[in-house]
């Protein structure tokens, strides 16, 4: 039975745009003809190349190592030759080392991949390889999962969440993903389950994905520690401590982790990920991305390897309305605009979003008006206009006092903001000075 | 009347003891060398030296913490009465200034996309690494000229950081705030500098910037590798050699080399 969650306080609701691509099948593009695999396309330390130029790879083969634990490694999307080990175009901004593959077209997987059987599996070991696997949450942070798996033994867990709310304006992918395979969902949370060693599993989803609900519901029926929770819309309710309290009612501290009160929350298309790596034995090499907007000519939501060039993709998919000018890798709230469109798509991913002239505002700023419509929204419980003053003023003692490291960047306060204010801006560069800043004192 | 008289001029001689035992035994002792030293300094509470302004200052110098010669505005003339009221031999330093090693403006250098955020070097590197093209250069946006004390760094029309070297004092505010490391102080008889800080490899700096360093070795053959070393796509200069009589601003393809002698750059015009 589909249970209802409380929701959580404050949040926004944008306009939602997902009848866009939320009826589309998932689609697998061609082999294109060269793959671009950066090594920094998760949180953490960046990976350590481990192919030279003109060395042969296949389909899975590690082209670069796990630097460290909170890092993961990263495998050739296709078979083929690396044409270049050196820096290339990124999403992120300046160009970043990156593996550039040359597929052979023949699409072979390597026969040396690790098999696992996951059933006979002790935890350890199915650990050891979801992170050989390179697994990152796959909701767009890229954080690498095995790094959420291994909480301290201090901090028990009972839940694990998975999170199939995609708040997120013009994302289907993961609903794509629970409509089409949701045996996989379940089937990958089972898996994180035994890791976690949790009885309980919650699968939180928004009530305007019905179908997804309903194909959730049907996968889930033989098992009796899974619920599916049906989520009133709001966003950021996909961001983790958000899905907790609406579904638990458990609130996570400031500057706390969902482990303090014992949760672990992972993406829905993480525990597919998760079920393709330990049953298929197939790294992560793929991931479902939503192309979007009314800028591309056919959007769809598409299978594509983690290192398809985007103007690949967009090729395929018919090109670009003359009218396009904003590229957003990720959704339009938190997601990044790019620059080039000669960058590949990560792991983290979850959609390209084409957006047209009279669809992007360039904004004129003006002074806080003190409304506090940022502050009843605000869905961490932030004050982002007094945050905001105090950044402009560079009076960071004050801004760290007021807990800017929670904040969570969802653009709501930004959203609201009767004075168009920048406010997401200023918190993002209180937070990075605050961070600097402790560094700094923990050095000294 | 002379009751009163007496009564007020009793009064008055008591607390005139009263203030004199004080000034006695509860006087905070000073070591007069910390005021006249103070006196000497040039009193911009800058920080240039490390501590926290010029009466900070002064008393390091006479515990000991920080040298005589320390004071980066007061310059060989201050230091050399400091070293006086310390009983010291005089030892100067020679006075540093800052440089800003990128020459890429607006007109020599593009912009990636448009960007509309808060106008402050730092938060713009956050977005992207940048709005310019080349991801090493100068952003323009002012950072390093809201903090100098000395109004020492001019903002020009087409957005690039440039030193007035007769105002700088070589305190080094403006080095941290660069979110780029662009800024490094010099010995002030330095004229000639390498004005890019780009490692990107010569054929990418080509198509970003008219005046980037593309690495071609042509300065670092002209002093016979000395002083001059490219490594990682880019001509460094050691600053601890002459190296102005190489002329090498000539010998540079892109203009990259700058022979900087006017103290305030010509044609420009503050803006920030």
């Amino acid at each position: 039975m589909i249970k209802r969650a409380h929701g959580f306080p404050g949040g926004v609701h944008p306009d939602y745009h997902k009848e866009l691509t939320a009826g589309r099948a998932l689609e697998v593009p061609p082999l294109f003809e060269r793959y671009v695999v950066p090594v920094a396309q998760h949180i953490g330390a960046p990976a350590k190349v481990a192919v030279e130029k003109g060395a042969q790879v296949f389909k899975g083969t590690v082209i670069a190592e796990a630097a460290g634990f909170v890092s993961v490694p990263m495998h050739s999307p296709t078979s083929g030759k690396v044409k270049a080990v050196k820096n290339l175009p990124h999403p992120w901004g300046p160009n970043m080392l990156a593996v550039e593959i040359v597929a052979d077209g023949d699409d072979t997987p390597d026969p040396a991949l690790p098999r696992l059987d996951h059933e006979a599996a002790s935890a350890e070991e199915l650990r050891d390889f979801i992170r050989q696997a390179g697994i990152v949450g796959m909701g767009g942070a890229a954080f690498p999962t095995h790094v959420k798996l291994s909480p301290p033994r201090e901090k028990p867990i009972d839940v694990l969440v998975l999170n199939g709310a995609e708040c997120e304006p013009y994302l289907t992918a993961d609903h794509r993903l629970m409509v089409e395979m949701p045996e996989k969902v379940i089937a990958g949370a089972g898996v994180l389950a035994k890791i976690l060693n949790v009885k309980r599993i919650c699968i939180g989803v928004e009530d305007n994905k019905p179908d997804a609900l309903a194909a959730l519901e049907k996968a889930a029926a033989g098992h009796d520690n899974m619920d599916v929770y049906s989520l009133h819309v709001t966003y950021p309710q996909g961001a983790e401590k958000q899905l907790i309290y609406a579904i638990l009612g458990r609130e996570v501290p400031a500057g706390g982790l969902p482990m303090d009160v014992g949760v672990v929350v992972q993406n829905v298309g993480t525990a597919a990920a998760v079920w393709d790596a330990v049953a298929g034995g197939m790294p992560l090499i793929e991931r479902i991305t939503t192309v979007t907007g009314r800028g591309i000519r056919q959007p769809g939501n598409l299978v594509l390897r983690i290192g398809t060039l985007v103007e690949d993709v967009v090729g395929w998919r018919g090109g670009m309305t003359n009218d396009t000018i904003k590229v957003i890798n990720g959704g339009p709230m938190m997601g990044m605009a790019m620059s080039s469109l000669d960058v590949p798509v990560l792991k983290g991913s979850s959609g390209l979003l084409f957006l047209e002239r009279d669809e992007v505002e360039q904004y004129h700023h003006y002074p806080c008006i003190r409304c506090g419509r940022c502050v009843d929204i605000c869905p961490m419980k932030l004050m982002p206009c007094i945050i905001s003053y105090y950044t402009e003023n560079e009076l960071f003692d004050e801004v760290e006092s007021l807990n800017v490291t929670d904040c969570i960047e969802c653009g709501s306060c930004a959203y609201v903001c009767p004075s168009s204010r920048i406010l997401v801006h200023h918190m993002k560069m209180g937070k990075a000075e605050v961070i600097a800043r402790r560094r700094k004192r923990a050095v000294s | 009347m002379l009751e009163a008289i007496l009564t007020l001029s009793g009064l008055a001689i008591l607390a005139s003891f009263g203030l004199g035992l004080a000034a006695r035994f509860f006087a905070v002792k000073v070591d007069p060398r910390v005021e006249k030293i103070e006196e000497v300094l040039p009193g911009a509470n800058c920080g240039g030296c490390g501590a926290a302004g010029c009466s900070d200052f002064a008393k390091g110098v006479v515990e000991g913490k920080y040298a005589a010669n320390a004071c980066p505005v007061g310059g060989p003339s201050c230091a050399a009465k400091i070293a006086e009221i310390l009983g010291e031999e005089v030892r100067t330093a020679e006075p540093h200034v800052a440089v800003v090693l990128c020459a890429g403006d607006e007109e020599q250098c593009g912009n990636r996309f448009d960007y509309n955020g808060i106008y402050d070097c730092k938060a713009a590197h956050l977005i992207q690494g940048g709005f310019k093209a080349c991801t090493y250069g100068c952003l323009g946006l002012g950072s390093c000229a809201r903090v100098c004390p000395f109004d020492a760094i001019i903002m020009t029309e087409k957005r690039l950081a440039v030193i007035n070297r007769d105002k700088c004092v070589g305190c080094g505010k403006c080095v941290p705030v660069c979110p780029r490391h662009l800024i490094t102080l010099v010995p002030i008889s330095r004229k000639t500098h390498i004005l890019c800080s780009s490692h990107d490899p010569g054929a990418d700096v080509r198509k970003k910037c008219k005046v980037g360093c593309i690495a071609c070795k042509k300065c670092e053959k002209t002093v016979n590798g000395e002083g001059i070393t490219v490594s990682d796509y880019l001509a460094v200069m050691d600053y601890s050699q002459d190296l102005d009589g190489f002329a090498l601003e000539t010998v540079c393809p892109t203009h990259t080399i700058q022979r900087v002698d006017s103290p305030v750059p010509q044609e420009s015009e503050k803006t920030a």
